[in-house]
């Protein structure tokens, strides 16, 4: 098997509203900086993947438009998903694993600025029980942080500690939403609070792959990809224990995340709660530093925020500050979908 | 709106927004599980499946979430319950079951195993306890749907539900928000009877989850086997939904819209193939690069293909035929799309000389209509095709 690793990573500064701009004009700029910290030009990409929704904003194949900003011309192999861009990530890796392509871009945008993502997320659940009654995002949130509190694991002065942690980190981060920390609020849906929720806002994300060598070549200390795996929940919440998730520890096993630990991990926890459960399952102990970027958090672009995760975790390793990352990303209602990366630089490059 | 610069560098003049209602009935045909599911709601029934470990599933699935066989075999559950987990919502939003501040539950029906989403009608979070005692409170009208229940009301007294419809009197405090169900009189009981003994372990491996509060109370009673079988099923669920937005078109075609209500076509130049886009999306899709230096383009252009529309679109009143086509605008390097009028729908052929037409007070051309001048030469769109 070939070693594949992220050699660039680059992303949007994350805003409450870029009503000013389209989803392509958004994008570009990034596509732009992460090529150029490579030196690759669109015509040196072996395969190119994205993923975003248009729902966030209402706009029908806004994916193809967001193409134009890649450049597909001569005809470019391309393939898009709608989830988080982190499963893009996924899929450009296989194709890497595979030889089909020695390099790959992975780009990821999220616009809900638009619409009312609360609402919008709605639309993705199972439509015969659960959408006709529109339980909002903030609501199925709760529903888990209120069954982690009843089963002792957390409980409101706990989850405020995790927002204020969180936010106090983005301070390092010029492209968060939110930087520093905000007052925890009054409730949103009880027993979250304003502070417990992600910021609503617009961004974009993109990272470079390359192979072997390849890799090298463009990054002075590539993050490895030591291995990668997502994992499934029934969508049924009632069916789920909710203040556990066995698709995430199972992911993580099968990315040889429990083999040595990390020093470093990017999680995907939009909701403070929900990082109480990410901990658990993953088995990350004091010694971990979790979220240095600040997490979603501080900015969570729908779609792009997954992917921000893997991109953070690897340019902590490619500026030498982590050695081995573990970086996370997940997908539909309290942490169904989960995605475990685990991410290395060489020893000898530091 | 301030007047939008000829080329260059462009100000930013004011964001154009209007409001952008995406709106979509889902039309879904049902498994034969949930047929009986939404049915029997219908009937103030309500139904679980059992898997092959023996777990009761409300709601059910066609297919056993663990090990993906599918299951079909249907038993009844009470209408009361336990609370699992529960969230309090005070601002109720548009499509939620209930108008008035609520609570988000997952309800374990006893007899039951696993939790069902709904709303608890309750009059503040302090009267909402995770393991306190529920009950369905019926819609008045149900068709088959999971809004077919109202909602939940506490139920505090109640140690069992046993599959009677709750219906009768509301909780007190509640007020008259909703109408109280349905008359009582109505007992359950449907169905049931058929030959099939009792699943496995009736009584054991149901009671999981020992230490959430309140499972001690659980209902004696187990459920009872069901065929599922009811006069005329609900086979399909119609979904609407709707999502409202509001739509800002971005930096180029912001440019290309404000320059149109001044009854100027502009498109922009890619600063690297030099094509002209009109309209312009904001970058040259073969260079990947923005557009921004704007051209005055047209406004007579070239009809490069075309077809012949013969069926009335909804809401819009133009007569068919009618020819819809590719208009490549003297100056621009991609053709864009309009109707075509003052010309017999037969006559309008690749070649035509056209030119827009706006009507009073439009921001954007209604139509294009023929010149007047000779066709144009083949060799000089054929580049646009």
């Amino acid at each position: 098997m070939r070693d594949v690793a992220i050699v660039a990573f680059s992303q949007t500064d994350h805003v409450r509203s870029s009503e000013e701009v389209s989803e392509v004009e958004m994008l570009m700029p990034v596509l732009h900086d992460v090529l150029g910290r490579t030196g690759l030009r669109t015509g040196d990409i072996g395969f190119t993947c994205s993923g975003s929704c248009d729902y966030l904003a209402g706009r029908a194949f806004s994916f193809t438009m967001a193409l134009d900003g890649v450049g597909a011309w001569p005809p470019i192999a391309e393939s898009h998903v709608e989830m988080d861009g982190a499963w893009a990530l996924y899929e450009a890796w296989v194709k890497l694993l595979t030889g089909e392509a020695d390099t790959a871009l992975v780009y990821a945008y999220g616009k809900s600025s638009p619409g009312s993502v609360r609402d919008v997320l709605t639309r993705q659940l199972d439509p015969y029980y659960l959408a006709p009654l529109w339980p909002d995002s903030i609501a199925l949130a709760a529903l888990q942080a209120q069954a982690l509190i009843d089963s002792g694991e957390t409980d409101e002065p706990a989850l405020a500690a995790i927002a204020q942690r969180s936010r106090t980190a983005a301070e390092g981060n010029p492209h968060a939403q939110l930087r520093g920390p905000r007052p925890q609020g009054g409730y949103v849906v009880r027993p979250l609070r304003t502070g417990d929720c992600p910021p609503v806002g617009d961004g974009a994300a993109a990272v470079v792959l390359a192979a072997g060598d390849r890799a090298r070549e463009l990054c002075a200390r590539p993050a490895w990809i030591r291995g990668m795996d997502h994992r499934v929940e029934p969508h049924a919440l009632g069916v789920r224990d909710l203040t556990d998730s066995p698709s995430t520890r199972l992911a993580a096993e099968r990315a040889g995340a429990f083999e040595r630990p990390v020093d470093t991990a990017e999680l995907h926890a939009p909701f403070t709660s929900q990082e109480v459960v990410l901990r658990k399952a993953l088995r990350l102990g004091g010694s971990v530093t979790v979220n240095p970027s600040g997490g979603a958090l501080a900015a969570n672009p729908v779609m792009a925020a997954g992917l921000i995760r893997v991109g953070e975790a690897a340019a902590a390793v490619h500026r030498g500050t982590c050695d081995r990352a573990l970086a996370h990303a997940t997908s539909g209602p309290c942490l169904q979908q989960n995605l475990v990366a685990v991410l290395e630089g060489e020893p000898h490059a530091r | 709106m301030s007047a939008t610069p000829a080329s260059g560098a462009p100000s930013a003049p004011e964001v154009p927004r209007a409001p952008l209602v995406v709106e979509f009935p889902f039309t879904r045909s049902l498994g034969p599980v949930q047929s009986a599911f939404l049915t029997g709601l219908r009937e103030r029934t309500v139904l679980g499946v059992r898997t092959a470990g023996g777990r009761v599933l409300v709601p059910p699935v066609e297919y056993d979430p663990e090990t993906s066989e599918e299951i079909g075999d249907l038993v009844q559950v009470g209408t009361a319950g336990t609370v699992t987990t529960w969230a309090w919502n005070p601002d109720p939003r548009r499509g939620q079951p209930l108008r008035t501040p609520f609570a988000w539950v997952l309800v374990r029906l006893d007899g039951a195993d696993t939790g069902l989403l709904h709303a608890l009608d309750a009059p503040g979070p302090d009267a909402v306890r995770t393991g306190m005692r529920v009950r369905v409170r019926w819609a008045q009208d149900r068709g088959g749907a999971i809004t077919d229940i109202a909602c939940f009301e506490p139920y505090e007294n109640g140690d069992e539900g046993g599959g009677e419809s709750g219906g009768g009197n509301r909780e007190g405090g509640g007020g008259n928000r909703h109408t109280a169900g349905h008359a009582a009189g109505h007992a359950a009981g449907h169905a049931a009877g058929h030959g099939k003994a009792g699943g496995p372990a009736n009584g054991e491996g149901r009671r999981v989850d020992p230490a959430a509060p309140g499972a001690g109370r659980r209902a004696a009673a187990g459920p009872r086997p069901h065929s599922g079988a009811f006069d005329d099923p609900v086979t399909g669920v119609v979904a609407p939904a709707r999502l409202d937005y509001t739509y800002t078109p971005g930096r180029a075609q912001s440019r290309f819209i404000n320059a149109l209500a001044e009854r100027r076509i502009t498109g922009e130049r890619c600063p690297s193939c030099r094509k002209v886009y009109v309209p312009p999306r904001g970058a040259c899709p073969t260079c990947g690069v923005a557009t921004s230096e704007q051209v005055g383009v047209g406004p007579r252009g070239t009809v490069t293909t075309f077809c012949i529309v013969n069926i009335k679109a909804k809401n819009l009143d133009i007569e068919v035929p009618y020819v819809y086509a590719h208009i490549a605008l003297d100056g621009a390097d991609l053709p864009l799309h309009a109707r075509i009028a003052g010309i017999p729908y037969d006559r309008v052929r690749m070649g035509l000389r056209v030119e827009p037409v706006w009507t009073q007070g439009g921001r954007h051309p209604d139509h294009y209509r023929p010149t007047g001048e000779p066709d144009a030469d083949y060799d000089t769109y054929r580049e646009l095709l």
